[in-house]
Parts: C-alpha cells; structure tokens; sequence
C-alpha cells in the first residue's frame, strides 16, 4: 500500500467534517479515509470524539459542516429508502453491545435477515446460529438472553449481529474495552480472521494499545479537533507530536510494541 | 489488503435485475457437481430449494462427490452456509486441496464456515409444556408470592428498627434529604393532588345532586360531598397519586443506584443503606401524606361546594352551616389517621422494590411498575379493611 492513499478505493471519505455541542468544538476541518480492506484503529484522548466520529460517519449524528460519503454517495443527503439500504451494507458494534434485551441471541441476529433479506425465521435463525459460531460462541447460548451473558459474550454476540447481513464495512467502537487480556486478545485475532474471510474494511475505535499493534493496518490519531496523522503504525509512531510520543512511547506503549514484535510475526496483509 | 477478492453483497434491489441473470446455480454434469452464479443473500430462498432438492435425490454428501467451484461469481456467508450444507462440512474445510483455483479469500471463507459447522449447531430444543408443568408454575407463583409478603414484613421490621434507632440518635439524621425529599414528593405534588381532588368533589356533588333531586333531598349533597372527602377521597386520592408518583420515584432512584453498584459502595464506606436512603424518604412521605391529605380534603370539598352554588342554588352561607352544624369532626380524623400509615406502606414497599432491581435497566423497569401496582393494591385493601372496621365501631 502506497504511504500516500489514492483516492480511489477508499470506502469512506470524510471531508471536512465539523461537529459542534453548542460552544464545544470537537471536530474542525476533519478529512480521513478509510481503504477497502483495511483495519484502520483510531485513536485518540479521552474526549477527543472518536465515538463522535464514527457516530457521524453511520448517520446517527448529522455533522454541522463537512460531508462524509460512504460508498461515493453522502448518507444525509439521501431519501430514507436509499440510506436504509446502504445501510444494509454497514455493521455497528455498539460500545456495550446494544443487544436486544427483549430477544435471545438467535433472535437478535435473525431479526435484520428477516426484515431486510427476506429469510423466513427457520432460515433466518440456522444463518444466526452459523454467525453466533463464527464468533466463537458455543451452540448453547443461541438461546440465552443478553442479560445471563458475560461482557466477552456479548461483544461476541454483537459481532454476530453487526455481521448479519454480510456487510462491507465493520465499524467497532471500543470491542476489547472491558474485556480480559485474552479474550481481548482472542477478539482481536476473531477480527483479523473475518476481515480476511469477509473481506471486511474495519474502523476500530479503540483504546487498546495491543489491538493497534495486532490488528490495524493503518492507524489514524484524533487530536486538536482533527486527524493528526493517518498512516502504517511505524509512520504514526515516528511523529515528533507530544500526544502521539507519550501515547507510542509511554510504558504501556512499548510493552505492547515489544510484545507484538516479538510474539507475532507481522499479521497485517500490507507489510507482507 | 489490495489483494483481497471483493465479496459480492450487493442486496441493493436497483441492482437486483442485473444480479438476478448472475443467480447462484446447481447443475450435475457427468456426475460433477456444477455450482455457478452468485451464491449471496438475496438469492438465498431459491439456492436452499435447489440444494435441498439435491440432497434429497443424491441422499447425504460424500467426500467422493466431485464439486466444480470455477463457476462461482459472488459468495458471502449465506451461500458459503449453502454450500457447505451441500458438500459437507468434512469436504469443505479441504476446499484448498481441490479447488486451487478459487480466489483465496473464498476459500477463506469457505473454511471458516465449514470449521463452524462441523459441531451440530442446533441448541436443545426445549421440551414441550405439559400439565404437570403449569400445577409447577401456579406452585412457584405461590411460594414466590408467599416469599414476597415475607420479604416486606422483614423490611418493615428492619425499617422500624433502623427508625427507632435512629430517633435516639439527632445527630445522626439527615434533614438535607429529608427537606429535599419533602419538596420533591409533597410540595412538588400539590398542584397535581389539588387539581384531581377538586375535579374528583365536582364530579360527586353532580352525582349526588342527580341522585337525590328524585328524592327532593338535594341539600343533602352538601353532606355527601363531606362526608366521602372527609372519610375516604382526601386520602385515598392523595395516596394513588403518591404511589403513582412517588413510590415508582423511590424505586427507579434506588433500583439505579442498585444497578450502578452505588449501594454496595455504600456498604462497602461501613455506612447503612437503611439510614441513608430508606429513612429519609419514609420520614418524608409521612410528613408529606397528611399535609395532602388534608389539601385534597379541602380542594374536593371545595370542588363540590362549587357546584352546588352554581348549580344547585345552595347558598356559600348555607353550604358552611351545613358543614359545621351536620358533620361532626371524627370523619375528619378517621380519614386523617390512616394517612402516615398508608405513606408508610407506600414508602417501604417503594424502597424493597428498588433494593430488589439486579443490575439491568430492564430490572429496574420491571420493579417500578411492580412497586405501583402493589402500593396501589396494598392502599386500597387496607382502605376497605379500615372502612369496615371504623363502621363497626360507629366511628
């Protein structure tokens, strides 16, 4: 992959995003890509709007300026038919999961194959259960409720339910916050194996310093209200911003640095 | 990931004319299985017939079977699914072996999903619901009830220990929450209690005008209109409305802080949940409960005596002699007693329900409204128990 991105096979364009809450900026003149393909993580300080992004991005918050076009067609200018089906072509993973609490978890992840494609509940509920494994999650919980399942669990079952209709582009918004290092861990290797089996783009938002190393092909950093720098890990590390050093190159950063350098050989599809 | 074979999803129906000639197909060709066209979602109900139709003539997949993926134009996990219900799941995860050919995402793909299926993913299905089963059900909602009552008197008494405790010691009581306890379920519910009241005492004095016109004792609606304010409706309406209002409040407040973990952090600083939460609320309630009360016995009063100057030519003057000569003042205190001990019942049963939420919001839903509906319940039982016994006793 070229350092400098071309244009034309990114998923996601933003461009000159702005969001405001009232006098509170968050972002300014913000533009990121996001490539066919990719794991891209971002990161960013506590309050520095990455879930304000991704929020933008999938159309639950409509920017004050700026256009975010995903696909090539800008999701807030669209009819609600158009946007409900280019929707279709997107997974969420809510921060805590946001399953139905009302539905098991089969049902959880039948409920878009049935209104959207169409299934009967037989079918839609054998697709779910194949899903549900796909994620590592035993035949057993297809019936259980979200509220008998631990946090690993239900970041599983989200998974499941993000990845129901096949989509193209996965946007996780925190998937190993909460969970312990090796399910953290396992998470992560689940998300590299789907993106290669699916072919997926992933936009991680994240504050695992492991997950970057691991998982992500490109990392942007949200900072001063935009993205700092959006590149390969080794770029972003090497960036002479006082943020970006304490973040790569604190305690914490380079354990995860030297434990991805010396446990695993390069996972990510680009470097090889 | 430059490399990666783009996996068709494409369900957009502007595009389904033009994938619908690209449709995923089966085909036998000198004993090889042929699987063409897009094997996707959106084809999924006509791909399961084919496949279906398949097994049922050639009976269960074999490893021998040849298969012939070249055809292949789209896949996503649906068709994979399919196609591994076709060939089985042994065969498909060796898909490599024998069809090098195919983009190596695809047989990704086609592993992954043939290693999850090669354990039966179908959950146990739960057993059928027989008559010994609702005899069970009708059991456990007896005992459970039976565990309900006793779990409110063991409240109660915790309740009153922890007050009488208290009481011997002033420097321990909390009367910041117990004044902003105070506005929040009694000054803040005067308006609403006033309104109802007034509206409630009209609607009486109309009634018992129409009623007793036929008998030409329409002077007697003055009494009526006392009589049921005083005894029954001051405080029956006010204390509907503070279950409504306040015990469902108690619950939400508590069953949040239950579900936040607040009162075990509370437990956990050696402080007592019962001083800190329960008391301030059950103090204010029954300071509260009379003081409307007796605002709801003179708005409805006051309701009535409205309608009967304007409508019934009953004089103001007229009405208060009525008032003071006929009705004597025990009606008022019989009605004005059972008030601190129906905001008790309201609070407590308020308090348990909130300390009964485990740690979801749908809990905490689930015990609002049972906290209303058993405060509402629990008022208007003893109400009818109180009202018998202060006839008997011609009180």
């Amino acid at each position: 992959m070229a350092l400098n991105m071309a244009d034309t096979d990114a998923v996601i364009r933003v461009r000159g995003l702005c969001n405001r809450f009232g006098s509170h900026v968050v972002h300014e003149d913000l533009d990121l890509d996001i490539q066919r393909g990719e794991i891209l993580g971002v990161v960013g300080g506590s309050g520095t709007g990455k879930s304000v992004l991704l929020r933008s991005i999938v159309g639950l918050k409509r920017p004050d300026a700026g256009s975010v076009e995903m696909f090539g067609e800008d999701l807030t200018a669209l009819s609600a038919r158009r946007r409900s089906e280019l929707e279709r072509r997107f997974g969420v993973l809510f921060q805590r999961g946001a399953l139905f609490s009302s539905l098991d978890l089969q049902e959880n992840v039948a409920l878009p194959l049935m209104e959207h494609a169409g299934l009967t509940r037989r079918d839609a509920e054998d697709l779910a259960r194949m899903k549900l494994a796909l994620t590592g999650l035993p035949p057993n919980a297809a019936l259980m409720m979200p509220s008998e399942l631990s946090g690993g669990m239900i970041k599983r079952a989200a998974l499941a339910r993000a990845l129901a209709l096949d989509p193209e582009v996965l946007f996780l918004d925190e998937p190993t916050a909460g969970l312990d290092p090796i399910g953290a861990a396992e998470f992560d290797q689940l998300i590299m194996t789907l993106r290669d089996a699916l072919g997926l783009s992933v936009f991680l938002v994240t504050h695992d310093l492991d997950t970057l190393y691991t998982a992500c092909d490109r990392v942007a950093v949200l900072s001063q209200r935009r993205v700092l720098v959006a590149d390969r890990l080794a770029v972003v590390e090497a960036s002479d911003d006082a943020w970006i050093r304490d973040y790569f190159h604190g305690p914490r950063g380079r354990a995860a640095a030297w434990a991805a350098e010396s446990h695993t050989p390069t996972t990510s599809g680009e470097n090889t | 990931m430059a490399s990666t074979d783009h996996v068709t999803t494409d369900s957009a129906p502007t595009g389904r004319r033009s994938l619908d000639d690209r449709a995923g197909r089966l085909a036998v060709e000198d004993g090889r299985l042929l699987v063409s066209g897009d094997w996707v979602l959106a084809h999924h109900g006509a791909l399961k017939d084919q496949v279906a139709a398949h097994r049922q003539a050639a009976g269960e997949p074999s490893a021998d079977q040849a298969v012939d993926l070249s055809g292949l134009t789209g896949l996503d996990t649906a068709g994979a699914r399919l196609l591994v219900a076709l060939v089985g799941a042994e065969p498909m995860a060796d898909v490599r072996q024998w069809a090098a050919d195919l983009p190596r995402a695809r047989q990704a793909l086609l592993e992954t999903v043939a290693r999850v299926l090669r354990e039966p993913l179908e959950p146990e299905p739960s057993p059928r619901a027989t008559l010994t089963d609702g005899l069970v059900d009708v059991g456990e909602r007896v005992g459970a009830l039976w565990q309900q009552q006793r779990l409110l008197l063991g409240f109660i008494g915790l309740t009153l220990t922890t007050l009488f405790v208290n009481l011997l010691r002033p420097w321990r009581w909390r009367l910041t929450a117990l004044v902003s306890h105070v506005h929040q379920t009694g000054l803040n519910a005067v308006p609403i209690v006033a309104l109802l009241t007034f509206l409630v005492g009209a609607v009486v004095a109309f009634l018992g005008a129409t009623v007793l016109r036929d008998f030409g004792a329409t002077i007697f609606t003055v009494n009526l209109v006392a009589f049921a304010f005083l005894r029954e409706f001051g405080v029956l309406l006010a204390a509907i409305l503070l279950a409504g209002r306040t015990a469902s409040a108690f619950t939400a407040q508590i069953g949040a802080m239950k579900a936040n973990e607040e009162i075990d952090a509370i437990r956990a600083l050696g402080l007592d949940p019962m001083e800190m939460l329960v008391l301030p609320r059950l103090l204010a309630m029954m300071i509260v409960l009379p003081i409307l009360t007796f605002i709801g016995m003179l708005s409805g009063i006051l309701g009535g005596a409205l309608v009967c100057i304007f409508m019934l030519d009953i004089s103001a003057t007229q009405f208060l002699t009525i008032l003071q000569r006929d009705i004597p003042l025990n009606h008022f205190l019989v009605g004005m007693v059972k008030a601190p001990v129906f905001a008790f019942l309201i609070a407590v049963i308020g308090c348990l329900e909130g300390f009964k939420v485990t740690g979801s919001a749908q809990s905490v839903g689930e015990h609002t409204t049972s906290s209303v509906v058993q405060s509402i319940f629990m008022v208007i039982l003893l109400d009818a128990v109180a009202a018998l016994f202060f006839m008997e006793m011609g009180w």
